[in-house]
């Protein structure tokens, strides 16, 4: 079974998101900043990360590039999903590490073919 | 807003006259939500109200806008994912040899709905510019739906489209931010035509016997058995003599044509039934 970090401050997306990943048989874990994250991932590297962009103590961007910084060999695949839904920040993402992202608002096909895309569904 | 059996039976009917197709069991669990904001739009208050104008043919827009509430329109980019893995990996090369002399393809997307097989398919041909250097790529696109082929043509997509079945890489490649929501960018658009057509009705242009691959995929599984028969004889007619037709998952030509046949080497894959039961070089052979 693989595993899903999903990182988002509102625990209605968390909800949503956790829902969707079970019936795609994802183990899933939760964290509410991106330093919750960190220590997360420091724990127990996930599969995937389902990331947000603009959170409390640590932004989804600041999350990535230090994860991306650490050079783990298990390095896990990451999709930005987030309300920030302009060219610029997608290019910003992908330039930072990102490997998919997903605008909110989505449904369970198009986080499906997204984690397909990478690699872990 | 409750649906009763005459009001549900009035609306089949409309529905199968204007476009062949049937008010499924799967439709009528969803005649409130899809009628639901075009009532709205015309400040019709109540499905009964709606039942009595067209019964009474007071306004013979409102019948088209009601058939176009009740198709089904679902599809998102590289629908199912493996149709086009097999037409990119095995099904193109070998068209690449046998056009290799016209150097031309059509392709047509019946039942398109908002275009975006019929741009996925563009986008397949532009992502290998060094194997379609110097070909000729025309793809058709058609659907019943006035609305849905505008949208098409338009090239628009929202948000939630846009992302539905595209990796970000290819989103940002072939897509652009408009205030209008993300616009398939002209160089996919120009490969890409789209037309008001039912697939009951003779083929679009360019018209039978012209098309290398016909993609119908999720359109006739609205149709009685009889309308089948004729749309299998109307996608038979626009195939070349080689050419193919893709239905979607769980759909078949077995038992409701004899005009096609599976293809012997792609499943999936059907091709029209050989007039002539003797292949011409045996017949050659025969003859000499």
């Amino acid at each position: 079974m693989k595993t899903c970090l999903i990182v988002d401050d509102s625990k209605v997306i968390r909800k949503v998101a956790r829902h969707i990943l079970e019936t795609l048989e994802f183990q899933v874990e939760e964290a509410g900043d991106g330093r919750e994250a960190l220590d997360r991932c420091e724990a127990s590297m996930p599969d995937v990360v389902l990331l947000d962009w603009n959170m409390p103590v640590m932004s989804g961007m600041e999350f990535l590039k230090l994860l991306r910084q650490r050079g783990h060999s298990d390095q896990p695949k990451v999709v930005f999903c987030t309300t920030e839904n302009d060219m610029a920040h997608i290019r910003a993402a992908l330039e930072a590490g990102a490997d998919e992202y997903v605008m909110k608002p989505f449904d369970r096909e198009t986080l499906h073919i997204k984690l397909q895309l990478v690699g872990v569904a | 807003m409750q649906v009763s059996d005459s009001s549900s039976r009035i609306l089949a009917g409309l529905l199968e006259a204007k476009t062949g197709q049937q008010l499924t069991m799967s439709r009528r669990w969803r005649i409130e939500t899809a009628l639901s904001s075009l009532l709205r739009e015309r400040g019709i208050a109540t499905l009964d109200e709606l039942i009595t104008i067209l019964v009474m043919g007071k306004e013979p827009s409102l019948s088209q806008q009601v058939v176009e509430a009740l198709l089904n329109n679902e599809t998102y980019f590289f629908r199912d994912r493996t149709p086009f893995d097999m037409l990119r990996q095995t099904v193109l090369p070998r068209l690449t040899e046998v056009r290799g002399t016209s150097k031309r393809l059509r392709i047509w997307s019946a039942g398109c709905s908002t275009g975006q097989e019929a741009y996925s398919l563009a986008m397949m041909f532009a992502e290998d510019p060094l194997r379609w250097n110097g070909w000729s790529i025309d793809i058709v696109g058609s659907d019943v739906s006035e609305n849905v082929v505008n949208r098409a043509r338009s090239g628009i997509y929202t948000q939630f489209e846009v992302q539905r079945g595209l990796g970000v890489t290819q989103m940002i490649r072939w897509f652009e931010e408009t205030d209008a929501g993300w616009r398939a960018i002209e160089a996919l658009r120009k490969n890409v035509r789209f037309q008001v057509h039912n697939i009951l009705e003779p083929p679009p242009h360019p018209g039978a016997g012209q098309f290398d691959i016909v993609l119908c995929r999720n359109v006739l599984l609205y149709l009685n058995a009889d309308k089948k028969k004729l749309a299998f004889d109307r996608l038979a007619s626009a195939l070349a003599p080689d050419g193919l037709l893709m239905l979607g998952a769980g759909e078949t030509v077995i038992g409701q044509t004899n005009k096609l046949v599976a293809d012997r080497e792609w499943r999936g894959l059907y091709r029209q039934e050989r007039r002539d039961p003797v292949p011409p070089t045996e017949r050659r052979a025969a003859n000499g």
